[in-house]
């Protein structure tokens, strides 16, 4: 600040400094008019010379303002498709991952119109090849530069072959900008071939590029690098299934009307003579009602064989607990996803056929397949199905349904998602994560390995503390004579306080390390500390002096045969309070137990690194905040992902100090008990469902209370309650 | 002023720029026509009644498309195309699935005996000794060669000669129909051509290591891995992971050491190699040393990477990794895939193209790492880029795929015939689920049930729980005079207390006449069976008969009860609630422990208090029905016929299937030991060579096995307030407190 004495030098520099800011305004307006100005006329003229070559804007998919490209008669064709194309030796990698991207680029070429000389254009443009190219555009894979992009799909719609001519499409092709012999194109077909042949694939010249395609067989399908595609059907568009379960009356319906094995068709009508469970749907003998009637056009009405009744198709299949899915004389059909989105689960006889998306879907867990040999045996093999396993197909195909197919944008992003990680194979999703649904009590364990810890590892001791010096000194001097223990480490919670000077602590003949924690936090006593090189941990409370080396030794025993578990002295349970329709914590002696308390246990340092870095909602934050129930958030955290109850090991019950017992204590205990009861509520809200287990048993010592000399057991100072 | 003419200008040419920007794009011209709605376009498939219009209706199909095998197949050999709908006869196969094996054959003309590798006598050894074997041809669904072509590169010292003309002297042969040929190694050099085998295979599936992408017939062939010639015919090795350490905290990273072609086919991607070394936590070492005559052929680097290559132990390295590098070789696959596996090691592959082991059924994905040989540079950056997590995970399934699947020749000839089985029409198909997780397919037997929920794994995974009840089986072999108060009347009594029993079944295998119906006591509602052993034909009925899948079983949990065993209602209810945490496991009373006998250099049995113990017998104890399908239709005819002989051992053996099956040891509850009532006098326990026998039992079933199945434990479960000094009534199994050993 300027002294008060000159009072008059101050108005000039003060004009003058206003002044400047007015200076600088005005430049930086006149720059920016300029700046604009120019970026303006620079849009302005470059757009209108038609230069294409900015890539940064999403190209629009509007079907206004076509470009009519004239393909002329003698124009190039792309070549053949080459049969023996894997990944490895037709699609070019290079271009994948340019931009340190773990993420394939996709380029669409604008929507042209193709014709030849006298006009007759080259392909139709369909609805559902334009939601194809509208999902890429708008999936994160999308890139509107060429030279970045990893895959290309063109804009000629290529999904019927009964729409497109293939000899002008394969020239389209030929004249792509980036065509260069197909490399890393990627071509979509739901129904390929023609009469006579009906080729499994589509009869155009792709060359090198990816096929994603409806009705591949075995011969024609090049594994790793094509992609088989279901056939979609337009009926399922908009699809509102009814909630409530249809009574399935038909075991068998067969939807198909162009089923192709004549014998296979007289079987299967033969059969409904006898059997009213199998129905067999056909054409109707003649339209029921006119053909300009406005019911007809959106209603496909199917009559079954013989009696002629009326069906409703495709809503019949939710009547059907099978539906045969037979070869006709192109392989893929809409009946397949028709019959899947309806819960009626297909029966796949169709030799050779694959399968959509075979490669990531294991169908075995969702339809059935039959020989088309075996036919006919085909109704005794579907009475030899189990009810369950009735469900559990239905219910499989019914999510993959909506996971993977429900709409052509569904089944777009999975073909992508594929493709993606094919390109990616490092970060692909393995079979389990493709066809396991989550629910909330299915358990992956991420411990699954079936084995018994090894016994040399021994465990690591962690001991938070704050202030209570001369316990945890005790503490730390019966933790060293436990046989199994390989370390100590104390986790000094105190920030006001540093922790006692090394010399002052018990000399042990264990590692003893002091961790100073930077702020007061219960969530630090299951921070996954490099320190801790064993798999076990034994969480202990620095007031925890009563348990015997004996029992911190069988307890250590016993987390070996159950090391994906929480294995702990301390134990309380979980009742559902029918007064209060709320969950209650318990602490009484009772017969069962749900969890075992972290004042005393073991856990594998693996739930560590989880409490850490993946509990769910925010119960880390909460527990912090609250300075409380981190016990109880574990127990949660570990259920919830095992599916398992904690491991009680041995009888002792009590575990503080027996001589402060008084008057003071109890009403703490009280208001203790509701902020523990609060805990589980919250946690289960947050779980969504209650994760906790409760088991019967405890675990002791094989000769716990046998009659035999003490020195015979190898654990005796286990048993007392206090 | 000045500063306001500056103004002015400014918002004169904001004015303007404005201007353009709004209304500048009408200077463009050309107004837009109607914008078309998506919505409008056409539909790529009409309704269904033109669709079939459009196909042709079948009446008049093309005789081309109604071929069921390869359209346009051209000049291409038909076996080149095979499927097992064109190349594989079905029709021996529908009841069940043997193998016959050709007959070594004669010492041909000079005297000399046919040459056959030890690998391929192990082959054809596991099968002999299998469930699978057959010796009569008109009954075998699959024909094994009893000509060696596992090496069929001709330079190679077991390379067999003649065998195109050996073939055709087989009499079953058919131009390879239902014929399965092992094959290692294919090709020579220069190419090492994959499909050279010196024969025409025809119509026969290949099982095969080292198989292409391009050469594989899809659903045909089975590609299987490439194992030495030391690897053990049957259990073997487990894996080295003896520890799920969080993080891995292993010394390197990424670990490969091996030879360098220098020149030729699939030499580029290890000669490049030493680009990814930096010696820190990336080793790659390669060595120019190998054949005579590499001298004449080394390049450049050869001298210093031989010296980078000495500094580091093949095993070591192989110990102290997280990812082992698989590289190919001449050929796409190479013996450190299996090496890796064994050893915990997540392999990297770097062999494009390559058809992984078995990789119609395992899904690598969860044991292995994929890297391109094309982006060698990229694979650091790629192993690097794994969570410590997922390193956990790939770990784990390294050794679960090792041990269920490649840690011995018998599993992989095994696992080549239950992929093939898994083809055929009657068999049904097991899911990548339970091909993928632990026991693993070889010990899930998809006839017992098309459901996982009545197995007792994966149960967790799945959100299923065992079903409720029990059946109780109770095994009568003494037959002790019945008088109304012996020991069989009150267990049961006992049983049908008991809240989760669903039915009692009593197999009588005693001389003794069953004593009639109204002599038995009253089980209130609950069913009770008397059945004599109704299967065995010919001989004396096996004591296995009481591990027979009786139909009557309808339940998961089986409580198997000798018949002398004295247990109360609450023990029953007990050891049922524990059963119901561990269905996969043996859960009873009577616990045994096995030991390594230093002294008789044997296993021996002891039936003495100690501190751990690893059976637990089914004189009274819990199990899960799956067993009993397993132990009648999987064991080793061998193993029952041990049984039956001696009369014994059956709960021993069956204590060994479940361990075998679990990796677990099984659970002994509460303090109770003695389970028998002693009075009855006349029981084969007594007998001491009754536990002789035991012992040797144990012994063979250890050597047939091929390793010791049982596993040690050192904990039982007591119920929780079990002993402690509370009142009796705050206690739900009052019972089981008055009960001492």
């Amino acid at each position: 600040m300027t002294a008060p004495g000159k009072p008059s030098a101050i108005k000039p520099s003060l004009k003058s400094r206003s002044e400047k800011h007015l200076n600088l305004l005005t430049y930086v307006l006149i720059s920016v008019v300029i700046f604009g100005g120019v970026s303006f006329l620079w849009d302005f003229f470059g757009k209108s010379a038609g230069q294409d070559e900015n890539f940064r804007e999403k190209i629009s998919l509007s079907l206004a303002n076509i470009p009519q490209i004239t393909l002329e008669e003698d124009a190039e064709l792309a070549r053949g498709r080459n049969p023996n194309c894997t990944f490895w030796d037709c699609l070019n990698v290079y271009r994948c991952g340019q931009r340190e991207q773990d993420r394939i680029t996709i380029y669409v070429y604008p929507i042209k119109e193709f014709a030849d000389p006298e006009g007759n254009q080259a392909f139709t443009l369909t609805r559902e090849y334009h939601e194809i190219l509208q999902t890429i555009v708008d999936s994160p894979y999308y890139t509107p530069n060429p030279n970045e992009a990893c895959i290309f799909v063109p804009s000629i719609d290529t999904l019927n072959q009964d729409l497109f001519d293939t000899n002008l499409v394969s020239k389209a092709l030929a004249s792509l900008n980036y065509w260069e012999n197909g490399e890393n194109h990627l071509i979509f077909n739901m129904i390929p071939g023609a009469h006579p042949n009906y080729n499994r694939v589509l009869d155009v010249n792709t060359d090198k590029a990816l096929i994603a395609g409806g009705g591949f067989d075995s011969w024609t399908y090049r594994p790793s690098f094509d992609i088989a595609l279901p056939v979609w059907s337009p009926a399922l568009r908009d699809l509102k299934l009814s909630k409530e379960k249809s009574a399935r009356k038909y075991l068998l319906i067969s939807p198909q009307l162009n089923l192709y094995h004549p014998e296979h068709i007289r079987r299967l009508k033969d059969k409904t003579a006898s059997q009213t469970s199998i129905l067999v749907l056909d054409l109707c003998p003649a339209p029921t009602l006119s053909p300009n009637d406005k019911f007809f056009e959106e209603k496909d009405i199917r009559c079954s064989y013989p009696h002629g009744d009326e069906f409703e198709y495709p809503k019949v299949l939710e009547r059907g607990t099978f539906c045969l899915i037979g070869r006709s004389v192109r392989l893929g059909q809409p009946h397949f996803l028709e019959a899947l989105a309806f819960g009626c689960i297909p029966v796949v006889m169709i030799d050779n056929y694959v399968l959509p998306f075979e490669d990531i879907i294991d169908w075995s867990l969702a339809s059935i397949r039959v020989r088309e040999a075996d036919a006919h045996s085909l109704l005794d093999r579907l009475h030899g199905v189990s009810e369950t396993k009735i469900e559990e197909l239905r219910k499989q195909g019914s999510w993959l349904y909506n996971k993977y197919f429900n709409s052509m944008e569904t089944i777009t992003l999975t073909t992508l998602e594929l493709l993606n990680d094919r390109v990616f194979p490092h970060l692909a999703k393995n079979s389990l994560e493709w066809n396991v649904k989550e629910t909330p009590h299915a358990a992956q364990n991420p411990l699954f390995l079936p084995f018994i810890a090894p016994k040399s590892q021994g465990f690591t001791a962690v001991i938070l503390t704050y202030d209570r010096i001369e316990s945890l000194f005790t503490l730390i001097q019966k933790l060293s004579a436990v046989p199994s223990l390989q370390k100590i480490l104390v986790i000094w919670n105190n920030q006001k306080k540093p922790p006692p000077h090394p010399s002052m602590f018990p000399k042990i003949s264990k590692p003893l390390k002091v961790i100073q924690t930077r702020a007061n936090k219960l969530s630090n006593r299951f921070y996954p500390y490099d320190e801790i090189e064993t798999e076990a941990i034994l969480t202990i409370d620095d007031d925890i002096v009563m348990l015997t080396a004996d029992e911190l030794d069988f307890g250590y025993e016993v987390w070996r045969e159950f090391p994906d578990r929480i294995v702990g002295f301390p134990s309380r349970t979980h009742v559902w309070d029918n007064s209060t329709n709320r969950w209650r914590y318990e602490s009484e002696w009772t017969n069962q137990i749900s969890m075992v308390l972290t004042g005393a246990a073991f856990h594998h340092k693996f739930w560590s690194y989880m409490y850490t870095n993946a509990m769910p909602g925010d119960i880390k934050d909460w527990v912090d905040d609250h300075m409380n129930c981190e016990d109880i958030a574990m127990n949660f955290l570990v259920a919830n992902i095992t599916n398992k109850p904690p491991i009680k090991v041995a009888p002792r019950k009590k575990f503080k100090c027996p001589e402060c017992i008084n008057t003071e204590m109890l009403s703490a205990d009280a208001n203790h008990m509701m902020e523990r009861t609060a805990c589980i509520n919250r946690f289960a809200q947050i779980y969504g469902v209650m994760p906790l287990k409760s088991v019967e048993f405890r675990a002791d010592p094989v000769l716990y209370k046998d009659n035999i000399p003490e020195k015979l057991k190898r654990f005796n100072d286990v048993g007392s309650l206090r | 002023m000045q500063a306001k003419k500056r103004y002015i200008l400014v918002f004169v040419s904001c004015a303007f720029l404005a201007y353009c920007y709004f209304g500048g794009y009408r200077l463009k011209g050309s107004p837009k026509p109607a914008v078309r709605s998506p919505h409008a376009l056409p539909t790529f498939l009409p309704l269904a009644g033109e669709r079939s219009h459009a196909e042709h209706p079948p009446s008049a199909p093309s005789p081309n498309a109604s071929a069921i095998g390869p359209l346009n197949s051209g000049g291409r050999d038909k076996s080149k195309s095979c499927r097992m709908e064109t190349c594989f006869d079905y029709t021996k196969c529908f009841d069940q699935f043997l193998v016959y094996v050709y007959p070594l054959e004669p010492l041909n003309s000079l005297g000399a005996a046919p040459p056959i590798s030890s690998n391929y006598q192990k082959i054809l050894t596991a099968i002999r000794e299998s469930r699978y074997y057959t010796a009569d041809p008109s009954k075998a669904c699959l024909f094994v060669l009893g000509i060696d072509t596992l090496d069929r590169d001709s330079l190679s010292e077991d390379y067999v000669r003649n065998v195109p003309s050996r073939l055709s002297r087989l009499p079953y042969w058919n131009n390879g129909r239902n014929h399965i040929i092992f094959n290692l190694y294919s090709g020579t050099w220069p190419d090492y051509n994959e499909h050279s085998l010196g024969f025409d295979p025809g119509e026969a599936i290949l099982a095969k290591a080292s198989m292409s992408h391009q050469q594989i017939r899809p659903g045909f062939d089975v590609s299987i891995p490439l194992f030495h010639k030391q690897f053990p015919l049957r259990a073997g090795n487990t894996g080295f992971v003896q520890s799920n350490n969080f993080p891995t905290n292993k010394k390197y990273l990424l670990a490969f050491k091996g030879k360098r072609y220098v020149h030729g086919i699939g030499s580029e991607t290890r000669n490049s190699l030493f680009h990814l070394h930096n010696a820190r936590d990336l080793v790659l070492v390669t060595t120019c040393r190998h054949g005579k005559s590499w001298r004449d052929l080394q390049d450049a680097r050869c001298d210093e990477d031989n010296r980078e290559y000495d500094r580091y132990d093949y095993e070591t390295l192989l110990q102290n990794s997280t990812f082992c590098l698989v590289p190919r070789g001449r050929r796409l696959g190479s013996f450190r895939f299996l090496e890796a596996l064994q050893a915990g090691c997540i392999p990297v592959l770097l062999s494009n193209a390559w058809v992984l082991p078995f990789e119609s059924k395992i899904d690598w994905k969860q044991a292995a790492i994929w890297a391109d040989e094309r982006l060698l540079l990229q694979v650091p950056e790629i192993v690097r880029s794994i969570s410590v997590s997922r390193i956990l995970a790939l770990r784990q399934q390294t050794q679960i795929l090792w041990e269920r699947y490649f840690g011995s020749i018998e599993k992989i000839v095994f696992t080549t015939f239950e992929i093939i089985r898994e083809r055929l029409p009657d068999y049904p198909l097991r899911n990548s689920l339970i091909w993928n997780s632990s026991p693993g397919a070889l010990l899930t037997l998809p006839t017992f049930s098309d459901s996982s929920r009545f197995m007792p794994f994966l149960l967790d995974r799945l959100d299923y729980s065992p079903r409720s009840n029990y059946t109780a089986v109770i095994y009568v072999q003494i037959g002790a005079p019945m008088t109304p108060n012996v020991a069989l009347y009150k267990l049961v009594k006992t049983i049908s207390k008991s809240q989760f029993v669903d039915r009692i079944l009593v197999l009588w295998a005693a001389d003794r006449p069953i004593p009639s119906k109204k002599r038995w006591p009253s089980t209130n509602h609950i069913p009770l069976h008397i059945m004599t052993s109704p299967l065995m034909n010919d001989e004396r009925p096996s004591i296995s008969q009481r591990f027979y899948p009786y139909d009557e079983i309808q339940t998961d949990a089986i409580l198997s009860l000798d018949e002398d065993a004295t247990l109360n209602t609450d023990e029953l209810d007990f050891a049922y609630s524990v059963w119901r945490n561990f269905p996969d496991r043996i859960v009873g009373y009577p616990a045994r422990a096995h030991f390594w006998d230093d002294s008789k250099n044997a296993w021996g049995y002891t039936s003495k208090w100690t501190n751990y113990y690893s059976i637990v017998l089914t004189g009274a104890a819990f199990y899960h029905r799956y067993y009993n399908y397993l132990y009648t239709h999987w064991l080793s005819l061998l193993l029952l016929k041990t049984v039956q002989q001696s009369s014994n051992c059956e709960d021993i053996l069956m204590n060994l299937l479940v361990s075998h099956v679990t990796r677990k040891p099984p659970i002994k509850v509460t303090q109770r030991k003695g389970y028998k009532d002693r009075e009855g006098g006349r029981s084969p326990w007594n007998d001491p060579d009754h536990f002789i026998q035991r012992q040797s039992c144990l012994n063979t079933f250890a050597a047939v096995f091929g390793y010791m199945p049982l596993l040690r434990s050192n904990v039982r479960l007591d119920p929780v307030l079990y002993k402690d000094p509370v009142s009796n009534l705050r206690k739900k199994y009052r019972q089981i407190e008055l009960v001492g050993s």
